[in-house]
């Protein structure tokens, strides 16, 4: 049975001659990529969906429900966001799933979302957490260490709750923590973005599919990482479209942001993954010797992170990649000098708090 | 249909501990597996009148309830996988009865949106339902343990499934779940119960189940009609009662119980005004089991909407 998934989502027409078993393991695969609304969309789309069993549609139908009430509360969400940083001149710009729902992209089809992300520039942040406060959303005490660590060497700022709501809010002030080797010019972020409904904005289409690509390999958890492939994937096939000089400046605005290696990965498993068109020569300029020296010690790693959790397509060794990745992802996001001393206290402060019996 | 109790012991058996055991429950088909004595144990003692998935059903949730690994037999301890994937922390061997059942639940709770879902038992006499929506401790499960001892029929004792614009319940009935002193209670209460095996120091306390499908239809699937909504508290000391209550205040109070309302949307709210209006709505305040059975008696004998 294997990789039912990614033949579906590529090929969505061969799911109407499976059998329930078959339907139930693709239902399984696509639920634990947080893919099942995703993958309901397209079938949808593809005029497959209706011909399934009853028993098989309902769980798509179930998935597709919670993204409906997702895109609502986001709708409603944004909205006081919106309202709360206007009154400090602030412009709300979403990241990520948001932004790809608030612009109403291809992309967004099924997407499910857990947090809402915005980009703030850093001198408005103060201002930007009060107006926030007052809308109701307030970051839940943390300790002394964790506060000051955010404040210093993050690229957001602790997450805000709204209680009332019940939806937190990740404040931003750049893509990559600043203890990351690039340091990103976030004001270039900033002034190309693109304004998708009144006073709500989004990256430009090349800065989402960076940034989209950033965070993926950034990442040291891999619950989402085929879901990101797929974003990828969308914006891929859909951005060219609607920009015909897409892939004209695509390589180069990645260098100047210094985020050309994620864009490669990016890429390259979109490629590999979902057979994503990606023009020879972009991939050529993307591609640096040093790129493909790493690429089949990296494709061993990723292309087992992007497989669903689940036990039909589980590739050996899954686990010992895995945790390689999540080591790598320390490395990539903090040197050494400052990662040793934080993980040795995050450690110490763990032991402190399961002796005073005051964990969780 | 074939039947657990059906399958020779060592059949039904030997698919637990290998490829799973698939059954049917109400609208949903579990395949399970485990390796797990107090497991099989439980399933035998509980599941036996439930039928048997065919070889080719769909299987909505495909669980385990297994020790895995040395380091698990070691410890005694074993875990809850869903679909391939363990969402939960390890727990205690002697805790793994309940948390199969817990489990079976939260497959329910989180995986399905098909019906507006609220956090009730559900009992049915005559064909007719009586839904009754609860936070934990108000004495819901004890209630639907009592009534399916005098031969009530218990649709679920967790979960009202109502589809959206019916006024009507699936059933999916799986044994009654109780909690410390409510499984005394119940001995006392009918001395011939069956339950399952107990699991203690659960995070709810000391847990059993109860075999609650001794009525000959327990495991239909046809929707029954929803004759009224009972909000049960067990309250000790205080005066018992069985009164109408507002259907405004009802519909907000179903709303509050409910796993779903606010994620279906207008469907959820149009599902719930229909729902509240064609039942009849009562407050149930109790502390003895048999008083609390007569009024419900009463209320099948005349209170419930036509």
């Amino acid at each position: 049975m294997s990789y039912l998934l990614r033949d579906a989502l590529i090929e969505p027409s061969g799911v109407a001659g499976m059998d329930n078993a078959q339907l139930a393991c693709l239902v399984a695969q696509a639920r634990n990529s947080r893919l099942l609304a995703s993958l309901a969309a397209r079938l949808a789309e593809a005029g497959v969906l209706s011909q399934l069993p009853g028993a098989a549609q309902r769980h798509f139908d179930g998935a597709t429900l919670v993204h409906e009430k997702q895109r609502r509360d986001l709708a409603y969400d944004a909205d006081l966001v919106r309202k709360a940083l206007a009154t400090r001149g602030i412009p709300l710009l979403l990241l990520k799933g948001g932004a790809y729902i608030a612009a109403e992209l291809p992309v967004s089809h099924g997407r499910l979302i857990t947090d809402i992300d915005i980009l703030v520039p850093k001198s408005d942040l103060p201002a930007a957490e009060a107006a926030l406060n007052t809308q109701g959303w307030a970051s839940p005490p943390i300790s002394a260490y964790d506060a000051s660590y955010y404040r210093r060497w993050s690229h957001e700022i602790p997450a805000l709750h709204n209680a009332r709501r019940d939806t937190t809010l990740d404040v931003h002030h750049n893509i990559l923590p600043p203890t990351a080797g690039p340091t990103i010019d976030a004001g270039l972020l900033l002034r190309d973005r693109r304004e998708v409904s009144p006073g709500i904005y989004t990256l430009s289409y090349r800065d989402m599919v960076i940034h989209s690509a950033t965070h993926l390999f950034q990442e040291g958890e891999f619950h989402h990482g085929l879901r990101d492939v797929w974003d990828l994937d969308r914006m891929l096939r859909d951005f060219p479209a609607r920009d015909p000089s897409f892939w004209d400046g695509l390589v180069e605005r990645a260098a100047l942001l210094q985020l050309e290696t994620p864009l490669y990965h990016g890429l390259n498993y979109a490629q590999q993954v979902f057979k994503t068109p990606v023009p020879a020569e972009v991939m050529a300029e993307a591609q640096s010797p040093l790129r493909k020296l790493r690429k089949p010690l990296m494709d061993f790693l990723y292309l087992r992170a992007f497989r669903p959790d689940h036990p039909e397509t589980r590739l050996p060794l899954t686990d010992t990649a895995l945790y390689l990745l999540y080591v790598r992802s320390h490395y990539l996001r903090m040197p050494l000098h400052l990662l040793l001393p934080h993980l040795a206290r995050k450690a110490w402060m763990r032991r402190m708090d399961q002796r005073d019996g005051t964990t969780q | 249909m074939t039947r657990l109790r059906d399958l020779p012991a060592c059949e039904w058996q030997q698919r637990l501990s290998q490829d799973g055991l698939a059954l049917r429950v109400g609208p949903y088909v579990y395949r399970i597996r485990s390796n797990v004595p107090v497991v099989r144990e439980g399933i035998g003692a509980m599941y036996g009148d439930f039928p048997v998935a065919q070889v080719d059903d769909y299987i909505d949730f495909d669980i385990a309830l297994s020790t895995r690994g040395l380091r698990q037999r070691l410890r005694d301890e074993a875990e809850f996988i869903c679909d391939g994937v363990t969402p939960f922390e390890r727990i205690p061997l002697g805790q793994a009865y309940a948390f199969l059942e817990w489990g079976m639940n939260w497959c329910v709770a989180l995986h399905t949106n098909e019906y507006l879902k609220l956090h009730a038992a559900v009992v049915a006499r005559d064909n007719r339902a009586v839904v009754m929506p609860g936070v934990p401790g108000a004495g819901k499960s004890t209630l639907c343990a009592a009534l399916a001892l005098r031969e009530w029929r218990v649709l679920s004792d967790e979960h009202a499934m109502i589809p959206p614009g019916s006024r009507a319940t699936v059933p999916v009935y799986r044994p009654v779940s109780l909690k410390n002193e409510s499984i005394a209670k119940i001995r006392a209460f009918a001395p011939e119960a069956v339950f399952g095996p107990q699991s203690k120091e659960t995070h709810k306390g000391v847990v059993a189940h109860l075999k609650a499908d001794g009525a000959p239809d327990s495991h239909d699937t046809a929707p029954l009609p929803v004759g009224a909504l009972v909000f049960p508290s067990y309250q000790p000391g205080s005066p018992q009662r069985l009164a109408p209550r507002r259907r405004t205040e009802s519909f907000m109070l179903a709303a509050y119980h409910s796993f779903n309302y606010s994620l279906l949307g207008e469907v959820g709210f149009d599902a719930m005004r229909t729902l509240v209006a064609g039942a009849n709505c009562y407050d149930l305040q109790y502390h003895d089991l048999d008083w609390a059975v007569d009024a419900m008696h009463q209320l099948a004998d005349g209170g419930m909407r036509e």
